[in-house]
């Protein structure tokens, strides 16, 4: 084990970046499109449920999402032109290929989240890990025809191969990192591997799990977490990222004021609404590898 | 270091979903439910009427607002016991303010322990929906099937013998259910339960023992969610009620019926300094043309499903 990853300059001070139009702040939205199983085999370092299965709660609780949720945010952000990029748990594509084809039909941008949101990757070995590399890739591919340019790590578990394998397997970004505003070099083995801003702080999950906001206190969070980015941008090309549960943004109670935040950066002029693969190849046409 | 193989094998990724239950299916592809006399929005208050006796038990887990303090927690009893005699009767007359039905999820013990008011209840036509014995009464899988068995027959005894009544609508105690449960409540000749959060319209589950119907009872919307996990204030409840009952109305114009669940909590809702924004928050709803105070099995049976 080691105490420092070494995944990047830990350096804060980098050459501008420029967004396109003269836009500050590139803003993407990242629906988390899942699939948790309801009675998981156990994984030896985490507990898939906190309850002895069948977690009623806490399984019905995420296929609210694949019933309800999903649809409600999708016409939300379609409703303000915002397109998605989505982290999938890929196995949804084989259970419920209606929402990943909603999602393809919006124009959406897919990257993996792992085959389930109840299936973790630590303790992988390598072939382990590349098979569930190469199963994202290829369900994926045959669900939507896209291949998959990022990586957010199935429930946020990682190997220290992880970085080095995606890059190997070509992928763009990972969005596991949350050191940075803006998308940086990720040291490899091979490949060139970004870090994109993701979330976790402006995460629906922590804004309703951990800090426990009202739906309009965490529509107030996200303005004010975009409105100092964009400014801060003028300087340098910022990020935000809002990344999305439609399991908690998709209740009644909660679509309402986030569409306000959607209002409210779609009518800003200062954002560059785009996808997370759009993000990726700016940066690559401003900073040479 | 390396995971056993079975753990990349998925024996349930196929079509559909990964268990028997319920098939899956899309709230906004069904086809439209209209509510009696054209209303937008089914209001379907649940009230919890729950007896926490003194000496908890965690078999198989303990119930949410139970026994804290080393024995004996009299606060805790106490406190709970004034949600049951002072806070079940401000809801009973906040309801009757506005002349809403609703639904009173009891154990039975609390209805031995309060016949009156359970009696009232009843008499002012709001539902009994059967909620275990007592708050010992939890089920999870581990409950021996006898264990469960008894639970539920015998509080839906134990509610007849006081109200003259037999529920026909079952609530698990924190919604937890065993992997037997719907079949046992569908041999317990229950029409429906409310533990599975995952839609917001009634829906048919399948059992060995036949079809079960589930209310959906969202927890993201109750004031123990709300209020006691989120620690927010009763206005700003009844704020993000006002709020799910506009989105909601909207859809019910372009999609047919919608259902409003609001599941309170004596204790929590009918403090002396809660019940004004709850019964603001009823006096709002009952203005709005919109809306149908409906009981669980009404919602049910006018669902179709």
């Amino acid at each position: 084990m080691t105490d420092d990853p070494g995944l990047y300059d830990p350096s804060p001070i980098a050459p501008p970046l420029r967004w396109p139009g003269g836009k500050t702040c590139a803003v993407w939205v990242a629906p988390n499109l899942e699939y948790y199983e309801l009675d998981p085999p156990a994984h030896p370092r985490r507990k898939s449920w906190t309850k002895p299965h069948p977690d009623v709660v806490g399984y019905g609780h995420r296929d609210h999402a694949n019933r309800v949720g999903h649809w409600r945010m999708a016409e939300a952000m379609s409703r303000h032109g915002f397109p998605g990029s989505v982290s999938l748990s890929v196995a949804l594509c084989d259970h419920i290929p209606e929402v990943v084809a909603d999602g393809a039909a919006r124009g959406w941008e897919f990257f993996s989240h792992g085959i389930y949101n109840t299936r973790y990757a630590y303790d992988m070995d390598e072939a382990q890990e590349r098979a569930i590399i190469e199963d994202s890739i290829a369900t994926v591919q045959r669900a939507t025809g896209q291949r998959i340019r990022g990586w957010l790590a199935p429930a946020l578990t990682h190997t220290v191969r992880t970085m080095d394998l995606i890059a190997e397997y070509g992928l763009d970004y990972t969005c596991d990192l949350y050191h940075d505003d803006r998308p940086g070099a990720v040291n490899t083995a091979s490949g060139r591997l970004i870090s994109m801003p993701y979330s976790l702080e402006v995460n629906d999950h922590y804004g309703f799990f951990i800090y426990n906001m009202s739906p309009r206190d965490y529509a107030d969070a996200l303005i004010r977490q975009y409105d100092r980015l964009a400014r801060e941008g003028e300087a340098s090309g910022t990020v935000m990222c809002i990344p999305l549960h439609s399991y908690l943004i998709g209740q009644p109670h909660r679509i309402g004021p986030f569409e306000r935040v959607l209002e409210h950066i779609a009518a800003d002029g200062r954002a560059w609404i785009t996808t997370a693969g759009a993000i990726a190849d700016a940066y690559k046409s401003q900073v040479p590898a | 270091m390396s995971l056993d193989p079975s753990y990349l094998e998925y024996p349930h990724r196929a079509r559909g979903m990964d268990h028997g239950l319920y098939p899956w299916s899309n709230l906004f592809e069904r086809p439209p439910l209209a509510w009696p006399q054209g209303k937008a929005v089914a209001v379907v208050i649940v009230v919890s009427c729950e007896f926490f006796p003194l000496t908890p038990s965690d078999v198989p887990f303990r119930a949410p607002g139970h026994m804290q303090t080393a024995y004996p927690d009299y606060r805790h009893f106490t406190a709970r016991d004034y949600g049951s005699r002072l806070g079940v009767p401000r809801l009973v007359e906040a309801l009757a303010k506005v002349g809403a039905r609703a639904s009173f999820a009891m154990n039975s013990r609390w209805a031995e322990r309060f016949p009156l008011l359970a009696r009232e209840i009843v008499a002012a036509g709001h539902e009994v929906i059967a909620h275990s014995t007592d708050m010992n009464g939890t089920i999870a899988t581990g409950l021996a099937e006898a264990d469960e068995r008894a639970l539920i027959s015998g509080s839906l005894a134990g509610l007849e013998a006081v109200t003259g009544v037999r529920p026909k609508g079952w609530l698990s105690i924190a919604r937890s259910q065993s992997w037997n449960t719907p079949r046992l409540l569908a041999e317990a000749g229950l029409g429906h339960c409310l533990d599975w959060v995952n839609d917001e319209l009634p829906f048919r589950m399948a059992t060995p023992a036949g079809s079960l119907i589930n209310v959906p009872l969202n927890h993201e919307l109750s004031d123990r969610q709300v209020i006691a996990t989120c620690q927010q204030s009763a206005d700003s409840y009844a704020e993000q009620l006002r709020d799910a009952y506009a989105l909601l109305a909207g859809e019910a114009a372009t999609h047919g019926g919608r259902m409003l669940p609001i599941h309170l909590t004596p204790y929590i809702s009918a403090l002396p300094y809660r019940i004004d924004a709850i019964e603001g928050l009823l006096g709002w709803l009952a203005a709005q043309p919109g809306a149908w105070f409906a009981r669980s099995d009404e919602v049910a049976a006018a669902s179709g499903v």
